[in-house]
């Protein structure tokens, strides 16, 4: 924060630029509609069609995602949604998170990721829709998909599209160097290596900045980062140390540092053109990446049909186990003045089958709501992207259906930057993976006592 | 700052009352407009950020007054200090090189009178004009590996570009960045100084024997100095509050510039990422500080000097 300036005593001067930015903070108020439900909301992106009703605001960035407003719009006789994208991720969250502290300024209905939803529920910022239209729809989603919007036995999300995990893979590169996808992260590294000695590019990808990826890489070998129990509030287990999450930073911190893989920050211009450039040979990644890889023009012109996916890589190949990176729900927010209305958005939004069909097609959502997810139409969906593949059936579907859900902590951010940071010094070479390991787990439990929680 | 009207009354025949409040309130209402800003929007935040600084928001047992707590944790918190680090030795680096460049176009200017030293005068000021954030996203995509042009030059010669954005060079890239907006900037101020000298002196110098070189060092700038002070106070505070450049590198090497890279970069992350808008308040009054202390330091030790500087 650089400031021009011209006529201050330098006293003052000092002292008012030094703070300044504590200055706008106690401003307040995020960006975007403040109106509760009852009409008036006045920025939405949308056009409301039906301006008798009330209507409820809402924050989300599904690139489709007026598509889906405009179809809610048009089938609701209740209520009507006033739409704005205010950031993608994080963006978001730090508005949500001013609105919170400054008590104003929050949408009715907001979408997040499903990992963030206890760092938001612990603040007291979501409301449980249990009683708002949980029974009527609760068939429409796997016990999976509601483990992950729960807390305890509250429920505080509706699911609307997941991210389970499998290795896309460049075609062209494993014909060339003669490789069959590995089956097992053994047979990544050995294959990797075999790439390599021919001279090949880098088989994947290891950044620091994909917490959520290395997360859901250490949840395969056995971690389990949090144990919580929403009665007991007060107290949480934090193991990010355990062998199992210590192995995950060895292994890949040894492909990093043997050159075998990258450790380019990924959703970067950098990252997107090496995939388009043919410099990664695997990208180990969700459901969703197809889409956002073709939304940012990977897989066009020459590298038309270069793409296929095969099963995550398992620890052991007998028994294995399938993660989830990412995925997203609706929430109402406790800053609603009318709850019941909100969720009735919040249920119905993305939930009609053309805005399904339009996600799944265009390969934005992989969706969660099971009349898309046992649609035959989807399964059997011969993905363009992948050459025609039929990635759904082979792949993501049963990846989906044998996810089992994870407990996530109450402040995600804090332990994702923890997990950048000692990521991006296992990539230095300053630490090793063991290491990299203990120091999110000696940060993380730092943090959580310093917020009031009894650690285990 | 207010009540200046006194020291005139001596000198004056006694003003009767009535006159006298008269005056008083035409002053109140001169500073009225001026101070009602000031106070609103300048001291009032201030002083709720130094309230919000005293207390404590914890997820678990909710907000309690801590007293000074907050700026004991931050003067021991290691990303704290090894942000506060990074920009002391980033103003080390980054202010006299930006000072010794704008002195030197600023001289070279003012020596040369043609088309071409006003068209190169606004070259080297069109940099200010860009906003930091679009600079910022420029450069991010001039230090590219891959589709840079420095990766494209490297390449000629078959070497592989430096990473600028890389956890080593970072620093580099960074004191690039803010030298070219800024260099530019102090240009001008130091031009407009240059201009203000009279000439008169350069031709009494001259009669005297000096040379272009002595004109410059003896006489120039010399008579510069307060300029320079001022640009040396500007770039100081400036650079110990690095947010701008280092925040939009993010979006390109999180990996690289952690949320506490620079102090107000991590006063930023606790209020407005993790809800700690206490001690993110304190960080910033921490960091107001160590910028006061800074600056303080620097006008007393060239106080003494600036006659002969």
């Amino acid at each position: 924060m650089r400031m021009k300036m011209n006529r201050f005593s330098a006293a003052v001067a000092v002292l008012a630029a030094a703070t300044a930015l504590t200055a706008c903070s106690s401003g307040g108020g995020g960006g975007g509609p403040t109106t509760a439900s009852g009409g008036g909301a006045s920025n939405c992106t949308n056009t409301i069609p039906k301006k008798d009703l009330p209507v409820v605001t809402m924050w989300g960035w599904y690139p489709n995602m007026q598509l889906v407003v405009d179809n809610f719009n048009k089938q609701n006789a209740e209520v009507q949604v006033c739409w704005t994208n205010v950031g993608q991720g994080s963006d978001e969250y730090d508005k949500f998170q001013t609105s919170i502290s400054a008590g104003t300024g929050a949408p009715d209905v907001i979408m997040i990721e499903m990992d963030r939803i206890p760092t938001f529920q612990i603040q007291n910022a979501l409301v449980d829709i249990k009683k708002y239209g949980y029974d009527a729809a609760k068939a429409n989603y796997s016990e999976g998909a509601w483990k992950d919007v729960s807390v305890g036995d509250a429920v505080y999300g509706v699911p609307v599209d997941g991210g389970p995990m499998a290795m896309i893979y460049r075609k062209d590169i494993f014909d060339k160097y003669d490789i069959k996808p590995p089956k097992t992260w053994a047979e990544y590294e050995e294959a990797a290596k075999k790439v390599k000695d021919a001279g090949g590019p880098a088989f994947g990808d290891f950044a620091a900045n994909v917490s959520a990826l290395t997360m859901a890489l250490q949840i395969q070998k056995g971690a389990a980062p949090f144990t919580y129990d929403p009665a007991q509030q007060s107290s949480i287990g934090v193991k990010l140390n355990d062998q199992a999450s210590k192995d995950v930073l060895d292994y890949w911190g040894r492909l990093a540092k043997d050159g075998l893989v990258g450790t380019q920050d990924q959703f970067t211009p950098e990252y997107i053109s090496g995939v388009i450039n043919g410099k990664y040979a695997t990208y180990i990644s969700a459901a969703w990446a197809p889409g956002y890889l073709t939304g940012a023009g990977v897989g066009k012109g020459e590298d038309t049909g270069k793409f296929a996916v095969a099963p995550l890589p398992q620890w052991d190949a007998a028994n294995p186990v399938q993660v989830n990176w990412g995925g997203s729900a609706f929430s109402v927010t406790s800053q609603s003045k009318n709850p019941e209305l909100a969720a009735k958005a919040a249920f119905g939004l993305y939930a009609d089958k053309e805005s399904l069909t339009h996600g799944w097609t265009n390969q934005i959502i992989f969706p969660l709501n099971l009349q898309a997810l046992n649609d035959p139409e989807f399964v059997n969906l011969k993905v363009d992207f992948f050459d025609g593949q039929q990635a759904n059936k082979e792949v993501y579907v049963p990846a989906a259906n044998a996810y089992k859900g994870v407990t996530y902590s109450p402040f995600g951010q804090y332990y994702f930057d923890a997990m950048t940071k000692q990521v991006s010094a296992l990539i230095e070479g300053s630490v090793t993976g063991a290491q990299a390991a203990d120091r999110v787990q000696e940060d993380v439990a730092k943090y959580a006592k310093e917020q009031g929680f009894t650690v285990q | 700052m207010i009540d200046k009207s006194a020291p005139s009354t001596r000198d004056k025949p006694r003003t009767p009352g009535k006159a006298r409040l008269r005056e008083h309130v035409m002053g109140w209402l001169f500073v009225g407009p001026f101070g009602i800003v000031f106070l609103a929007l300048l001291i009032a935040p201030l002083a709720y950020a130094l309230y919000l600084s005293l207390f404590q928001k914890k997820l678990i047992g909710g907000t309690s007054f801590v007293l000074f707590d907050n700026y004991v944790k931050a003067f021991t918190d290691p990303s704290f200090l090894s942000g506060s680090w990074f920009v002391i030795r980033f103003s080390l680096v980054s202010i006299p090189l930006q000072i010794i460049i704008a002195l030197a176009m600023a001289l070279i200017l003012d020596a040369v009178t043609s088309l071409f030293a006003r068209f190169s005068r606004l070259m080297i000021f069109l940099p200010y004009a860009i906003p930091t954030v679009i600079g910022a996203v420029m450069w991010g995509f001039l230090y590219s590996k891959s589709f840079g042009p420095l990766s494209d030059l490297f390449g000629l010669f078959g070497a592989t570009p430096p990473d600028f954005l890389g956890g080593n060079l970072i620093f580099y890239g960074l004191v690039n960045i803010v030298t070219w907006q800024w260099a530019g900037y102090y240009m001008i101020i130091l031009y407009a100084a240059l201009q203000g000298i009279d000439p008169a002196l350069y031709e009494a110098a001259r009669m005297d024997g000096a040379g272009k070189w002595q004109i410059a060092l003896r006489i120039k700038i010399p008579l510069i100095a307060p300029a320079l002070l001022l640009i040396l106070v500007f770039s100081l505070i400036g650079t110990l509050q690095f947010f701008n450049e280092p925040q939009i590198l993010r979006s390109l090497a999180a990996g690289t510039i952690s949320p506490d890279f620079t102090p107000n970069m991590y006063a930023y992350q606790q209020a407005f990422a993790l809800a700690n808008f206490n001690y993110g308040s304190a960080i910033s009054f921490a960091l107001g500080g160590i910028v006061f202390v800074g600056v303080y330091a620097f006008l007393f030790f060239t106080r003494k000097r600036r006659s002969f500087l």
